[in-house]
């Protein structure tokens, strides 16, 4: 089975894309949001940006270094500041400053990484503050200055999606499509050093040049939200879409897609949102949104989501509770040579505690014990069967496990309780109870 | 005799913090031989190996593989690493791993095909878990770990193979499967260098072995080497021969 064909995943998708869609008649009914050509362009520009940050968010998330991002974030900002001292409000200058300031702060990491003992967290703390202080420093001396044009410039801490234009939209289409076509276009490379970086080393690839090459992407792609999500939290947009989108699969491909997918809805809500009311930054309101997400996958998720293991371990404890008592109710007949022997609740409590009563509720619903009277339980017919068949089944599972390579079986991983029956081939259990027999045999002889 | 020997290293010195941790390492190792690095925790034998494959950078020192040095020598050299060096819950399946055997030899940008898949599929059926497949990696045993690792070396189709601890913690029929694998290997002409900690199972596994404390204190086939004075300098005194030949580590680990 191959990734695409998946019918679960193509659900989850076509959930998410109807979700991303639907916003926008939902938010012109309830907040009265008109589609006019600026709020359109704020749109189409959360979203390329969701976009583009969820996918390459996978891999920073799964290479274990989202808080790269966080560092290049913060070290943009000292960057933007010092481009508008030397060229004033230009935004391309203003960019291209972020951009070398944060390219210089990964790389002041990694530098101190190589070459002192510190650990990874420290440096990062150490250099994502440092920067960080710098740039406010900047900022507020800017902002004393007298003259207009520096006005708006402290947006670029929080982001502002309604200041957006044509052009800028332009810009995230154009770079983010070159984003995703390196991303692409080195897909093998990067999934292989993600996995197992050594393994690619030794295979040739220049794996220095393939974590320049990811961490020169994330540069880029925080710049680029700059003006819409503002530099500190752009990096929530890189990391919470893939976080959420590893709750719901298992494979790379599919994580990417529903990262991009919920990185678009992040996008969208939040810088539309933001946009409707100009006093409200752009992105925390992303942040929020795709903070909800991440809250959701983790809650509702198949598998590796909270609800769903909780459900699991109940429906487990029930299970197990009702095997034993039912096991619990046929040796007790069995040592009385007498399976309509009634037993007592209390004896059975007493054996098993507390859950003995949840294990009786149970076993007589699905109609394997009968009850007497108030105190005491009787097996079924069915319960009978049940239990001899599990017994039976243990017993062959211990033969399994004496013999398998004596009889050449195959290699199965015993699930606890599970009947063996489920998990062996007919033939391969006709020999184990052939085993069994020859042993008892050999036993009265 | 150095032209054909499949692994020499000569002078091979690796620091960490200034701390020697690989001494003036010489080795050879003929081709055709299962030859294991052997040596007490600390001793620095997987550092020998990553040192060997430029993983960790050289103090000083030469390699070469089959006479070639490191580069030219790529594609003739296969690896496994310790199973604990990835996260195993990667979001990736069975196959997918295995797959990533022939990327060295597809070189950058291009994508693996039908023929890379079926090499993959092949190497599952050799190592004995084709049935796991499109298994979830996060759901393997320790074993079937090991055994994808196995698998996606023998897609990288090398001659010379390092692996780092293939049989530690592993079940028993899972190491049974492996040393079967490795000395078909061997019987394919191929060298195959493992870092290898059980004193036990070295007379009947290798033919050749390394002991190692920082530096080499002997190299040589098994039968020469392997012998009560050597492994006590190796390991200072905590180890005792019994007499079948049955090595005991006293003192702990």
């Amino acid at each position: 089975m191959m990734w695409y064909s998946d019918r679960r995943f193509w659900g989850i998708v076509a959930f998410t894309l109807f979700l991303n869609i639907a916003f926008i008649p939902f938010s012109s009914w309830v907040l009265n949001a008109e589609y006019q050509y600026t709020l359109r362009i704020v749109t189409v520009g959360g979203a390329l940006l969701g976009i583009v940050s969820g996918i390459l968010g996978s891999f920073a998330v799964l290479r274990q270094q989202s808080l790269i991002g966080d560092t290049v974030a913060h070290a943009a900002l000292p960057g933007v500041a010092i481009a508008f001292l030397i060229a004033g409000r230009a935004l391309e200058w203003l960019l291209v400053g972020a951009a070398i300031a944060g390219w210089v702060g990964v790389w002041m990491l990694n530098a101190i990484l190589r070459t002192t003992r510190i650990k990874q967290d420290a440096a990062m703390g150490v250099v994502l503050v440092s920067w960080f202080g710098f740039g406010v420093a900047l900022l507020s001396y800017i902002q004393r200055r007298p003259d207009a044009g520096q006005a708006g410039i402290d947006k670029f801490i929080f982001g502002q999606a309604a200041a957006i234009v044509r052009q800028d939209v332009n810009l995230i289409a154009i770079v983010g499509a070159f984003i995703v076509l390196i991303l692409l276009l080195f897909w093998k490379e990067l999934k292989l050093i993600t996995f197992d970086y050594e393994f690619a080393a030794v295979n040739g690839f220049r794996v220095r040049i393939l974590d320049t090459l990811l961490a020169t992407l994330i540069v880029i792609a925080i710049v680029l939200g700059l003006q819409l999500a503002g530099v500190i939290l752009m990096v929530g947009l890189l990391i919470a879409p893939s976080v959420a989108a590893r709750q719901w699969t298992n494979h790379l491909e599919q994580m990417t897609i529903l990262s991009a997918l919920f990185g678009a809805f992040a996008g969208t809500v939040g810088a539309v949102i933001s946009a409707l009311d100009v006093g409200l930054p752009t992105g925390p309101l992303i942040i929020v949104v795709a903070f909800g997400v991440v809250l959701l996958s983790i809650t509702f998720a198949p598998s590796r989501g909270v609800i769903w293991a909780s459900w699991q371990q109940r429906r487990d404890r029930r299970r197990f509770a009702a095997q034993n008592i039912l096991q619990d109710v046929y040796r007790y007949g069995q040592s009385h040579h007498d399976f309509q022997k009634p037993v007592e609740t209390a004896f059975l409590i007493g054996l098993r505690g507390r859950t003995a009563q949840a294990g009786l509720h149970q076993l007589e619903k699905q109609g394997f014990v009968k009850r007497l009277d108030d105190a005491s339980w009787v097996l079924t017919h069915e319960g009978l069967q049940k239990a001899q068949n599990f017994e039976e089944s243990q017993q062959l599972w211990e033969t399994y496990h004496l013999y398998r390579e004596a009889l050449d079986l195959p290699d199965v991983q015993q699930e606890h309780h599970a009947n063996i029956h489920d998990v062996l081939a007919p033939e391969f259990i006709q020999r184990l109870e052939r085993l069994q027999k020859g042993d008892t045999n050999d036993q009265s002889a | 005799m150095q032209e054909t020997a499949a692994l020499h290293v000569e002078d091979l010195t690796v620091a960490y913090n200034s701390r020697p941790v690989l001494w003036d390492v010489d080795l050879t190792i003929p081709e055709g031989v299962l030859a294991a690095i052997i040596g007490p925790n600390g001793a620095g034998k997987s550092t020998l190996i990553k040192a060997v494959l430029g993983l960790i950078p050289r103090a000083a020192g030469t390699v070469s593989f089959y006479g070639k040095p490191y580069q030219k020598a790529r594609e003739l050299i296969g690896y496994v690493p310790q199973r604990g060096s990835v996260d195993w819950d990667f979001p990736t399946t069975v196959l997918d791993v295995v797959m990533m055997g022939c990327y060295g030899k597809l070189g950058w940008i291009k994508r693996p095909g039908q023929r890379e898949r079926k090499m993959a599929l092949e190497a599952l059926e050799h190592v004995g878990i084709a049935d796991l497949a499109h298994r979830q990696i996060s759901q393997l045993s320790g074993g079937q770990q090991q055994r994808t690792f196995l698998a996606r070396a023998l897609v990288q189709d090398a001659q010379i193979y390092f692996m780092d601890e293939p049989f530690a913690a592993v079940d028993a029929v899972t190491e049974r499967a492996i040393i079967a694998l490795l000395r078909e290997l061997r019987s394919r002409n191929k060298t195959v260098i493992v870092v290898h900690h059980d004193l036990q199972t070295v007379t009947e596994y290798f033919d050749y072995i390394a002991l190692l404390n920082v530096e080499i204190i002997a190299s040589g086939p098994t039968t020469e080497v392997f012998t009560a004075d050597n492994l006590r300098l190796t390991y200072g005194g905590r180890v005792s021969f019994m007499e079948d030949r049955q090595v005991v580590l006293a003192g702990g680990d």
